[in-house]
């Protein structure tokens, strides 16, 4: 029996240490379990609690969708974020880069008039190229000026948060009597099935059909495919293109870089342009997918800052980012739910992914807790 | 006319110290730690749970000093949990600052709903038993030093006394000069005798202090209550200072008084009727900043071993 239990041990050890998927699981669950004290010390069930999260996660086909909703644009600001780390710069002005994107997307879907087909690819690449122009600006204040990245991304967050709110309190663009801008063209509309939705026939039909009805209740679009086409795009670019080589060079050591003759300045403000659209992606597809419009901001609403934890818990791969997207938005989608069923915070889901984050801190730490199990197992 | 210009220069100068003061001993906190080699970006999440605490305790005690005392004190275990992660388990200091950020916020809105039934603001401290404000009333009425004196709270001056302490520890005194070897070339201080790990456990300990006494500044003098998005980026905001500043207190009390400054200066601008709309005079400390570090102040080098965890490399 003692045998069997250092064997679990040790190869929880090698689980955790060799590879880094298995290192994120165990941290995740620790952020769970930290999450579940702090819940059991406040007076909650965490059993319950989480029952509770999960159900409002996988319990019926709207919530799946809205989950799915919730992770795409931390998806995309994940990715944007990972890309930047990936060649060695910290972008903290995803937020920012979102805003850009989201007005953008804003104006060119209500102020352009285009056939179907047509206006959306125009909107989304209208508003990536803008976004990708404002992450771009910070690369290239560091690449002529030396301006760190994380200061001039800091500034260009707000200048971009009370860019929009200018827009929005702009005649034209204003809706009147509201603090919000007029929403855009249904030809921009991404939303599955909109207009059907509304029709007598739509709605009788899905009067018949329960799990459509319940499904399409939420606007359900294509963003979420987007994104995952984004992650297997970065991947490429980063592993199987010149470009990537030569990004990554820059990232791993400039100066080594440099010496191979990489055009160093350039590659920071290409790299700071792609992180700079990707987030500018999650903020277009928010608008035609979802929101359709854009409203006044008091505060920053944390999509680029959610996206960071995302980036780090998916260790900046492509790939971890779908999932990190995911788990991030099934949390806060399923952990909004604890507060009207049984009064108990949600906030618990930032402990939960501070947690998570900070165990990823410190791979050492779980290390040595498990390797001090297994040399004291071995004495015995 | 030159009174009026002399009374608007005052009222600019007095918002300016209002802004600056929060930011001030935030990013004081982040010189600390980061002069001893510990990246801070955990600096938002130490301030609100300062503002957190300050509000809370200035709520339930009723004495400015104890919840001002107690939010640096709050400030500071919490930072002790990144001095764990960094300094005893070589931790990803950015990714734990991150981490602290989330926490930070997570921490305070969980305890507000605990403590004040299920409210993400704590309720209002009574007007009595906010930071008092030692020169009201000092100074004749409308005179250029009323002007900008008459309304500042006690964290005003005492952030300023900090700014000369920190100075002086860091450059005049001998544990100063071992806290910047520390930062510089561990290595080197370690042979000297110089005990690395107990020095960054002290520096990344007192930048949360710091940061608890920024938030505090906030929720105790500038409002008086804590509520979600009262601290929405200043922690950055000191976080970039200290970096525009060069790693130096006196450069970050420039730097924030720079940024409170233009923030002073879009107030001044809003009140009157101008055809600029407040949302684009809002832009203008952050459109400042980034003016000012491309035009003047050029590169900045951080502490050489910022961000390196350290490690002993034989134990004999």
């Amino acid at each position: 029996m003692k045998l069997k239990f250092k064997e679990i041990r040790k190869a929880l050890y090698i689980f955790a240490t060799e590879k880094t998927i298995g290192f994120t699981l165990i941290a995740i669950f620790l952020g769970l379990v930290i999450g579940a004290i702090f819940l059991a010390i406040a007076g909650f069930n965490p059993f319950q609690a989480y029952g509770i999260i999960l159900r409002g996660i996988f319990s019926k086909p709207s919530y799946i969708s809205y989950t799915i909703i919730r992770a795409t644009p931390l998806i995309l600001t994940g990715l944007s974020i990972a890309f930047a780390f990936k060649t060695g710069l910290f972008n903290i002005g995803a937020e920012g880069q979102y805003i850009i994107g989201s007005v953008v997307a804003t104006a060119a879907g209500y102020f352009l008039h285009l056939p179907l087909f047509i206006h959306i690819p125009v909107v989304i690449i209208s508003a990536v190229v803008a976004a990708g122009i404002w992450g771009g600006l910070a690369g290239y204040f560091k690449a002529k000026f030396g301006v760190h990245e994380v200061i001039s991304t800091i500034m260009l967050n707000w200048i971009a948060l009370y860019f929009q709110n200018f827009l929005i309190y702009t005649e034209g663009f204003q809706k009147p009597g509201g603090e919000t801008s007029y929403s855009i063209q249904p030809t921009a509309n991404m939303t599955i099935l909109k207009a059907w939705k509304g029709s007598v026939a739509g709605r009788e039909w899905l009067l018949q059909h329960p799990f459509w009805k319940d499904l399409l209740r939420t606007p359900m679009n294509w963003g979420f495919l987007i994104a995952i086409l984004m992650a297997v795009l970065v991947w490429f670019i980063l592993n199987k293109t010149a470009l990537g080589y030569r990004l990554r060079a820059v990232g791993f050591n400039k100066f080594a870089a440099e010496y191979g003759g990489i055009n160093v300045n350039k590659n920071l403000i290409i790299s700071m342009f792609i992180a700079g659209g990707l987030a500018g992606l999650a903020g277009a597809l928010q608008v035609v997918g979802v929101s359709h419009k854009v409203t006044l901001i008091a505060a920053m609403e944390g999509y680029g800052f959610d996206g960071i934890a995302v980036a780090l818990i998916a260790n900046s791969s492509a790939m971890g980012c779908i999932l990190a997207g995911l788990l991030f938005g099934a949390l806060k989608y399923g952990g909004a739910k604890i507060q009207p069923f049984m009064r108990a915070p949600s906030e618990v889901i930032s402990i939960v992914i501070g947690s998570i984050v900070f165990f990823i801190s410190i791979p050492k730490l779980i290390k040595l807790i498990l390797t001090k199990k297994i040399k004291k197992g071995g004495t015995k | 006319m030159m009174e009026t210009i002399f009374s608007n220069f005052a009222l600019i100068i007095g918002t300016t110290l209002m802004y600056s003061t929060p930011l001030i001993y935030t990013s004081l906190g982040g010189v600390l730690a980061e002069n001893s080699g510990v990246i801070n970006i955990g600096l938002e999440g130490m301030m609100i749970i300062g503002a957190f605490a300050g509000a809370t305790l200035g709520y339930f005690v009723g004495n400015p000093w104890i919840a001002f005392i107690g939010a640096g004190v709050a400030g500071g275990i919490y930072g002790l949990l990144h001095a764990v992660a960094c300094v005893s388990f070589g931790a990803n200091q950015v990714v734990s600052g991150i981490a602290i950020n989330f926490l930070g916020i997570g921490v305070a809105l969980f305890l507000s709903r605990m403590f004040f039934e299920g409210a993400t603001m704590t309720k209002s401290i009574p007007l009595d038993f906010k930071m008092p404000r030692p020169l009201n009333g000092v100074f004749p009425d409308g005179s250029f030093l009323n002007i900008i004196l008459d309304n500042q709270y006690a964290t005003v001056y005492v952030a300023l006394i900090f700014v000369l302490l920190i100075w002086f520890f860091l450059y005049k005194t001998k544990y100063g000069l071992r806290l910047r070897s520390v930062g510089e070339h561990p290595t080197a201080a370690d042979t000297l005798g110089i005990n690395v790990i107990r020095i960054r456990y002290f520096a990344v300990i007192m930048s949360g202090v710091m940061a608890g006494f920024g938030g505090a500044a906030m929720s105790l003098a500038i409002v008086s209550n804590f509520r979600p998005t009262l601290i929405s980026g200043h922690g950055f905001i000191a976080l970039a200072a200290m970096i525009f500043g060069k790693w130096k207190p006196q450069g970050a009390l420039l730097a924030c008084l720079l940024f409170g400054g233009s923030q002073g200066l879009a107030v001044f601008l809003g009140q009157f009727n101008f055809e600029i709309s407040s949302q684009l005079i809002s832009m203008l400390p952050y459109v400042i900043t980034i003016v000012v570090l491309i035009g003047f102040v050029g590169k900045s080098a951080a502490p050489a071993a910022d961000g390196i965890p350290y490690e002993k490399e034989h134990k004999y």
